[in-house]
Order: C-alpha cells, then structure tokens, then sequence
C-alpha cells in the first residue's frame, strides 16, 4: 500500500477529511516548490498533487496555463519534477501524485517513469488526457512499480464509464465536479452530488473532488459527501501573486489552514 | 491493407482517444451518431445535395496545359478543389458535421482555423443551418488572414483571439477544446482536419473522400489510365487523405504528401514532421509530432498559416509507416515560386498551402515525361494575396 492508501485508512480511522493541494511543479522556479510544498504540508495538506508543466494544457483554464508557462521558462521538465518529489521526500512523508499530461510520460518512457518515480518517493499518478481505454500499458507499468493510479470520473461519465474508472483506479477516485477547464468558481456545480452518488455506487475506494473548489464553504459543503477535496488554482493564483514576496511560504500555509478549517470538526 | 480505422479508432498503433474524461462519453456518442448518420440515405441524400447545389462538386479536374509545356515533362492535371464554395475543400466536412450536429441537437458550433479557410466554410455552415458559431484563430494567424476574419464576421460568426502559445493553429485548437469541454451539452465541436480524437480522423476522411472518388474518374477518363503520382500538401492532412483514398488500392500511383519546409532545418523553423517528428499524444491523437527531448510539443514555421502545426494526422503515420503514400516538405520560397509560376503559367492563383503541392509536381515533373501527375489544388490564394504581396514586392512598384 502507498503512502496514498495509508493517509485515506488513516482519516477512516480518525474521522477527518482530508485537503489535496495541487500546485505546477516549477512555479516559480523547480528550487522553490519543495519549500512551497512545506509550507502547504505545515498549513494541514493531507496529499500533494505535482502538476508537470506542458506545453499544450488542454484542460487547464488560464491561471495554471501561466503557470505551466512560468514553470517551463525556469526549465522545468519531467526528469525535474521527479527530482523535485526527491527534494520533497528527504524532508516529508506527505503522500505525492504527479498529475501530467501523457506526452511527456511517453517521451520519458513508461517504465522508466514509473521505476523513477517510486525511486523519488512518488505515490502514484494521474494522466489527465489518458481515457482508461488507452492506459493499459500505463496501468501495469504503474503497478509493476506499486504506484497507484488515479483516474478521473466526469459529469457526462456513463455509469459504463464510472465502472473502467473505478476498475483502473487504485488510491482513490478524482471526480472533476463540472464539465469544464481548472479554475476557481464562485459555486460549487449541481451536477458534484450525483456524481458523487453514481461514483459511490461502482466503487467503494476514497472519493476526491476537484475543479472549481478554492474556498472554505466550497470544503465546508462538500465535506460532508467525500473522503477529500481538491483545491488547485487558488494556490496557484497565490503563488503567482506572490512570487517574489518573502512572505509566499506564510501565506500558503495560512490559506491552507482557512480552507482546512471548512470541514469544521472533520479537519 | 485492411480498412482502418479498428474499432477502437487505431489505424495500426496511431490515433486512439487521449482526451479528458468529461470529452469521453460526448465523443462516444458522436460516434453512434456519426455511424447511424453514414448509414442513413436521407442524411446522404441532403449532404450530397448540398454538396452538389450549394459547394459546386463535382470540382473539374483540369489539365494544366501550359504549365505541363513549361516543365516539359509529366501531363500535370489539376483538382480544382479552389473552386468551391468559400475557396477550398473545407467546406466538404463542415456540411457534413453541420449536418450531423442538426441530427445531435446541438444549437452551438465552435472550430478551431489557421489560414482561415475551416473558420470560413465553418461560419457559412453555421449562416445556412443556423447555428451559433465561435471560430477560434492564434492572434498572429489572425494578423496574417485577415481578410478571412473580416468574412467570417460578416458570415455571422464571432472570431475570438488565441493569445497564447505561439498564437497559431495549436493554440486555436487548445482553446476550441477548452470551449467545448466547458459547453459540451450543447455544443459540436467542428474540427477541421483529420485529427482529433476517434471519430474525427475517420468522420473527416470520409467527408473528403468524394475528392478522390471524383479525381479517379475523371482522370481515367481524360487519360484512360490511372495517374502515376498525386500529391498534396498535409498540414493536419484532410485534402491530402480526401484524395489519396480512392487510390489506395492502386498500388502502381504514388501518393505524395507534401508538408511545410518553412526557412530551415531546425526545430521551430518548420512543420515538416517527417523531419525530426517522433510519435507522441497531442490535442487527442497518437501519431507523428514534433517535440523536444522532453515531450513539449515544439513550435512550428510556415508561410502558409494551414500547414503550421506540430502533427501529422493519424492515418496519414500510418500510410507512412505502411509505405502506401510518402512524405516530402517544400521550403516557403518553393511554395512562393510555385505559385507565382502556377499564376503565370494557367492563370490560377492557388493558396500557400496547395502551392506546397504544386512546388513538388513541379520539382518532379521536368524529369518525369511520360507520366500522368494529380495535384489536389486545395484551395485558392485570395486570402494569401497580402502574404503573395509582402514576398513580390516588386510587382507593387510599377
């Protein structure tokens, strides 16, 4: 079991929720994100999704598009992020998701990718353009290296859809709360409880939700229904706002612990 | 050869679905639809009307009798794709998705463009059958066509800017599937090239196919013999496949896709991915792209805005790999002299982007006496003539 399976049996066990926090890995710069990701991890982050950087980011709305952006200019490829994770892991345990685009998986080579990132202290990993139709070879690699593979479930996922999801996914199941790009939203989509309910009823793994979640009432309404919830382009922004502020690590920290504290007594 | 693609949307190892999962069951059903439409005869009958009275296909197949003297060498005969409805063979596939999107019940179009001419013949579609439609075009491609901007808002359709990236073709298309994963309920996604995730390379090939079909007849027809090369210019690739299909059996013609030399070698001065591609996932297809040693989708250079772009269609690798067709670049000076000479010769200002074709017939013909040449003259040049005009400056100077 990954340090994934183990947070998701441990907030079980405690009965707390937990906080996923995505940020592009490289943003600023590829020295700064394990300070960033500290920061985060002191503010209450249950797990760590590292975003790579891409080129062509077709579900990305435009705060992690300049991101991926910024993080490219500082030269920021693959092989950095994995060494990034190492940087990570030498001074936390916190559970680690690469979160990428497929191209530069396959450039880097399958194998190579998944033997390298369980040798950086990487839990698992999430393709964002990769159907489960089309994972197969991914999957087996992944789990040949005790990696776990997380799959997202969609609004318009047919129940057929939801039962591969579920299928293919160990770890827990990411469901992308409305059809549409990253970003922050003012509400939460009607359309996150149903699918929370068809999720639940092909699986019984860990459910996070993500897209559009960036405040404490976001955490706080959807606290109840899933094991966790996933806030990225509010930390994102925040980064990009604060890039040459000294104070960036404070305040990442402090904003983490704010929308920590919307799961209330589950925190 | 068996016929591709399999059913899971392979031609041989390219092409597949690499989209998000929001995009997955809307493309499935698009599948369904596209399928039930291609049997259905009153959805056949209405696209070959339209195709027939409103496009003007058949196009002619015409023999280039003065450029064939002044290369001395092959017979050339041109398709004459230019001359339908809104200049080039987009129109072919956006009648047939304007259709099928009536047929789904959608009320809103989006496209992606690069030259232009997929914006244009989309945004006619959508004035014909009433939709509301959303072109997506790189700000530099913009700066480049536009006189194709100006005609697509007065066809009724709103043009919105692509700023990011290297504000080409790419970025269009990057931002026409973030549109369509945000609005899928009731919006087509009319993509304009064989690319894409299945069923796009497939549903657009076969919507192009009728120019082949036409070509085959009508040059056993005027030769009584099969031609012994065709050639096309591929940027995604879609004329290039609509006319190579029907020769596919025909094992003795060479099929000759001709994609953009830019100004150089290097990566980033071109778009010729047969020259430094490797195989890789971009915007929803596996198939031929050039990258960096990283797997970032590299920048691409051509005078012609609708062959600038990192990816060779899926079925277009596969052809490749099969060595069913073959694949050569012309630089952006043999495409400008080819259509100078083409201009010259036959009084037919041809696009940048079949110039590209036109350069390679040329380049061969002098040394091919005897022989039979097809070139799909893809589209017409009115909308490069501020490009033709910033390369021949000396024609504005008398």
């Amino acid at each position: 079991m990954t340090r994934i399976g183990r947070l998701f049996d441990c907030l079980k066990r405690d009965g707390r929720k937990g906080l996923i926090a995505y940020i592009t890995a490289g943003d600023p710069t590829p020295e700064r994100t394990p300070d960033l990701v500290e920061a985060l991890v002191r503010g209450g982050a249950d797990l760590i999704e590292l975003g790579v950087p891409f080129s062509d980011p077709i579900a990305d709305g435009p705060v992690i598009q300049r991101a991926g952006e910024r993080a490219l200019k500082a030269g920021t490829t693959l092989a950095t992020v994995l060494e990034i994770a190492a940087a990570i892991r030498r001074r936390s345990e916190v559970p680690l998701l690469l979160f990428t685009y497929l191209n530069p998986v396959l450039r880097y080579g399958l194998d190579r990718l998944a033997q390298d990132a369980a040798t950086c202290g990487i839990d698992g990993c999430l393709l964002i353009d990769a159907s489960v139709e089309e994972a197969q070879d991914y999957v087996a690699a992944m789990h040949r290296h005790g990696l776990d593979t997380v799959f997202l479930a969609a609004p318009t996922s047919t129940t057929r859809r939801l039962e591969l999801v579920a299928r293919y996914s160990t770890g827990f199941v990411y469901l992308v709360s409305r059809t549409g790009v990253t970003g922050e939203r003012e509400t939460l989509s009607a359309a996150v409880t149903p699918l929370i309910q068809a999720v639940r009823a092909v699986t019984n793994l860990p459910l996070a939700v993500g897209f559009g979640i960036s405040r404490p009432e976001h955490v706080a309404e959807l606290g109840g229904q899933v094991e966790a919830v996933v806030v990225g382009s509010a930390f994102v922004r925040l980064i990009e706002r604060n890039a040459d502020n000294p104070s960036l690590e404070i305040q990442l920290e402090s904003f983490t612990r704010e929308l920590k504290h919307g799961f209330g007594a589950h925190a | 050869m068996s016929p591709q693609p399999d059913a899971s949307g392979h031609f041989g190892p390219y092409g597949g679905r690499f989209v998000p999962e929001v995009l997955m069951a809307p493309i499935e059903e698009l599948e369904q639809a596209y399928l039930a439409a291609r049997e259905d005869p009153a959805f056949q009958a209405e696209l070959q009307d339209l195709l027939r009275n409103y496009a003007g296909r058949p196009t002619a197949l015409y023999f280039a009798k003065r450029l064939t003297e002044a290369l001395g060498g092959a017979r050339i005969y041109l398709k004459r794709e230019d001359l339908l409805h809104t200049g080039a063979h987009k129109i072919n596939n956006c009648l047939g998705q304007g259709l099928l999107a009536r047929r789904m019940g959608k009320r809103r179009i989006i496209a992606e463009t690069g030259a232009g001419q997929h914006g244009v013949a989309t945004a006619t579609v959508c004035a014909l059958l009433g939709f509301e439609c959303v072109v997506y075009m790189g700000e530099e491609d913009m700066r480049r066509q536009r006189l194709n901007v100006f005609r697509m808002r007065m066809l009724g359709a709103k043009v919105a800017a692509v700023t990011s990236g290297s504000r080409t073709l790419k970025d269009a298309i990057s931002e026409a599937m973030r549109d369509w994963v945000t609005n899928v309920a009731d919006t087509h996604y009319l993509l304009g090239s064989v690319l894409g995730a299945h069923p796009y390379p497939m549903m657009v090939r076969d919507f192009h196919k009728t120019i082949g079909e036409e070509a085959r007849g009508q040059i056993l027809e005027a030769e009584g013999r099969l031609p012994d090369s065709v050639f096309a210019c591929v940027g995604g690739g879609s004329n290039a496949i609509g006319i190579f299909h029907a020769f596919l059996p025909d094992a003795a013609v060479r099929l000759v896709g001709v994609e953009a030399g830019g100004r150089g070698t290097a990566l980033g001065e071109h778009a010729a991915r047969y020259h430094g591609g490797a195989p890789g996932v971009l915007q929803g297809a596996y198939s031929f792209v050039l990258q960096d040693d990283h797997g970032q989708i590299a920048l691409t250079h051509s005078v012609s805005a609708g062959l600038d772009y990192a990816m060779i269609g899926p079925e277009h690798a596969w052809l490749h790999d099969q060595n069913r067709a073959e694949y050569t670049s012309a630089s952006d000076v043999q495409a400008l002299d080819a259509a100078r000479l083409l201009s010259r010769t036959e009084g037919i200002i041809p696009a940048l982007e079949s110039a590209h074709a036109v350069a390679e017939a040329v380049r061969r013909a002098p040394a091919a006496a005897g022989q039979v040449f097809v070139v799909n003259l893809s589209g017409r040049g009115d909308k490069d003539i501020d490009i033709y005009r910033e390369n021949f400056k000396e024609l504005d100077e008398s």
